[in-house]
């Protein structure tokens, strides 16, 4: 009777034990559901073509995000240009040449922290690295401060992705006898480059929502600028002002730009998955 | 004839060799960028913060009034907000993200797996500007409308924690960061876990199940503590990211420097002290106050991150990789 007991209470504990977890994953689902419904139609509701033609407005008077989405545009195609070179050399560096080595385990480790690093921090080190000295805000350093948050990104997914790559590949070039930079540059990337591809991709998904770093680096700016050594407006940094201020008309503003930053972010990181899912399948 | 071929291909034999030396210190160079990136952004902040920390000595940690218009900074409200809110974040979103981890590898039908958890992956992609807004013209309303008055009444007239769950339904405070902080690092914990969880061998968990052990009983006494170290890597990796949250916190935490007891009042943190107050600090003090808020945010987030980081190589040694 004990021992039939103990096994209903054994298996209530479980069933109990797995129906939380389900409500668990509900709850995950749920809230996934909730902020995305809240972004589309609230959204949509203030979607229209001014949004890309006209430019912030004065509160009260109608208007766009044409310089915002510029300015974003531009700092981040910037950021992912300088950030990816580097990134991909230190990636490679440390897979194809560090690697089990207390230099690449150095690195690697460095990486991964500034991978998580508050990105907040990422901008007080390029306000004191670029803005002091520089004297002023200025799109520059928007650029830089997301660039260091790109660097980490491709650095680990291009250590990653160079250390599926078979070795016997390595070997077979070095082999026939060409250098090892060719052998880098023309084998190995080529194997690995859905790979960066997605990583890349991943990194630009990042940026654009970002806003913290702009916030004393790039820091905003009313009207249209290309100039990188003036401030420029981004539209992460729009948002959080329009939607801070207590005006209606800047609150349907940054709701247009929420809904236009999230779908963006959630088409890239699909198709990001894409890239790497149609490149395994024929190697698998 | 032959002199000549062999020549040429000594010329290029030292060529090549030239061109990979100049290909590995690029590359090196870059990873050396890596490393010196790190160690810039903290001694730039010590630097950007000396004059504060000059000024206060150890009174910047402990004070808690925070004057602007009279120059006395003291970050303990910051500081406590940071943890608090991180705390209440962590509180919720261990169990939550452990159970989602356990849906994904243990509960859910196989069909089900990949989509739910690309689902959940997706949340963490979502800009943290987004939950912000979410958080402020969504959440907040409801919470002060539904959930907060029922709390104050209820939970606030308990003895002993009852102070904490006592105050005005503002909806906007600590513990609002905390639910939104929660909702933003359960998909980066339980994407952590499922992936730890995936890595115990079939092996253990089906002679557990041969030996009548019940599906909760195997993921309790079999996955968890094969994976222990991993999963509290995972945790501390949340952690590090509640930590240094910016712009969802600054939306729905107050901005208010005054100490409370009440979770229910408005807070501050120290992203949100930052990112409030950068553009508008006038003064060399105040400037260097806030980027030694930066460095404390640094300081604590690194080594959060550094045992993160030690905790999940543990699991990765045993598998030998």
């Amino acid at each position: 009777m004990s021992a039939d007991l103990l096994f209903l209470k054994r298996r209530i504990i479980n069933a109990v034990a797995l129906l939380l977890s389900a409500a668990a994953a509900l709850l995950g689902l749920f809230f996934l559901a909730w902020i995305l419904w809240t972004t589309l139609s609230k959204g949509i509701a203030a979607f229209n073509v001014a949004l890309f033609t006209q430019m912030t407005p004065p509160p009260g008077e109608a208007g766009g995000l044409a310089n915002a989405l510029f300015g974003s545009v531009m700092m981040c195609l910037l950021a992912v240009l300088i950030g990816t070179p580097i990134g991909i050399a230190a990636g490679t560096f440390v897979a194809e040449y560090a690697n089990r080595h207390w230099v690449g385990a150095t690195i690697r480790f460095v990486n991964d922290i500034l991978l998580s690093a508050p990105s907040i921090v990422l901008g007080l080190f390029v306000y004191t690295l670029v803005v002091r000295p520089m004297g002023g805000f200025s799109g520059f350093a928007g650029v830089i401060a997301l660039a260091f948050i790109v660097l980490p990104v491709v650095v680990r997914t291009t250590d990653d992705m160079l250390k599926l790559v078979p070795a016997q590949m390595r070997e077979a070039a070095l082999s026939l006898g060409i250098p090892q930079w060719k052998v880098t540059l023309q084998i190995l990337y080529r194997a690995a480059a859905p790979g960066i591809v997605t990583g890349v991709l991943l990194a630009l998904a990042r940026i654009s929502g970002e806003t913290a770093p702009l916030l004393f680096t790039a820091l905003n700016n009313q009207y249209w600028s290309a100039d990188l050594s003036e401030p420029i407006a981004s539209a992460p940094v729009v948002i959080f002002q329009y939607a801070m201020s207590p005006f209606e008309d800047w609150h349907a503003l940054a709701w247009a730009g929420a809904f236009l930053i999230t779908v963006f972010v959630l088409v890239l990181s699909l198709f990001a998955r894409l890239v790497l899912l149609r490149k395994r399948v024929p190697n698998d | 004839m032959q002199e000549t071929l062999i020549a040429a291909a000594e010329r290029r034999a030292s060529r090549d060799a030239r061109h990979d030396r100049r290909f590995r210190w690029m590359l090196a160079g870059a990873g050396v960028f890596v490393l010196l990136a790190l160690g810039g952004a903290a001694l730039s902040m010590l630097w950007g913060g000396r004059e504060a920390f000059a000024t206060f000595g150890l009174d910047f940690v402990t004070s808690a009034t925070w004057d602007p218009i009279g120059q006395q900074f003291g970050a303990w409200v910051p500081i406590y907000g940071t943890l608090v809110t991180a705390a209440i974040a962590m509180l919720i979103a261990i169990p939550v993200s452990f159970g989602i981890a356990l849906f994904l590898t243990e509960v859910a039908p196989t069909w089900l797996r990949t989509p739910i958890g690309t689902a959940i992956e997706l949340l963490a992609g979502i800009p943290s500007i987004i939950y912000g807004m979410w958080g402020l013209f969504v959440f907040v309303p409801m919470l002060a409308e539904h959930v907060y008055p029922w709390v104050d009444a209820n939970l606030g007239q308990w003895p002993l924690i009852g102070s904490l769950f006592a105050g005005p339904p503002l909806g906007i405070g600590t513990l609002t960061a905390g639910l939104v902080l929660a909702i933003m690092v359960v998909p980066f914990i339980s994407s952590v876990m499922r992936d730890v969880f995936l890595t115990v061998p079939t092996r253990l968990k089906e002679s557990a199940y041969a030996l009548g052990s019940t599906r909760w009983e195997v993921v309790w006494d079999v996955v968890l503590p094969y994976t222990r170290s991993a999963v509290i890597g995972g945790i501390f990796l949340g952690l590090g990211r509640a930590l240094g949250e910016t712009m969802a916190v600054t939306f729905v935490l107050g901005n208010a420097h005054e100490l409370s007891t009440s979770l229910l009042m408005p807070g501050n943190s120290i992203a949100a002290t930052i990112a409030n107050e950068f553009a508008e600090a006038d003064t060399d003090l105040y400037r260097s106050s806030l980027i030694a808020l930066g460095f404390l945010l640094f300081v604590v987030t690194f080594i959060v991150l550094a045992l993160a980081k030690l905790m999940l190589r543990q699991l990765a040694k045993r598998e030998g990789r």
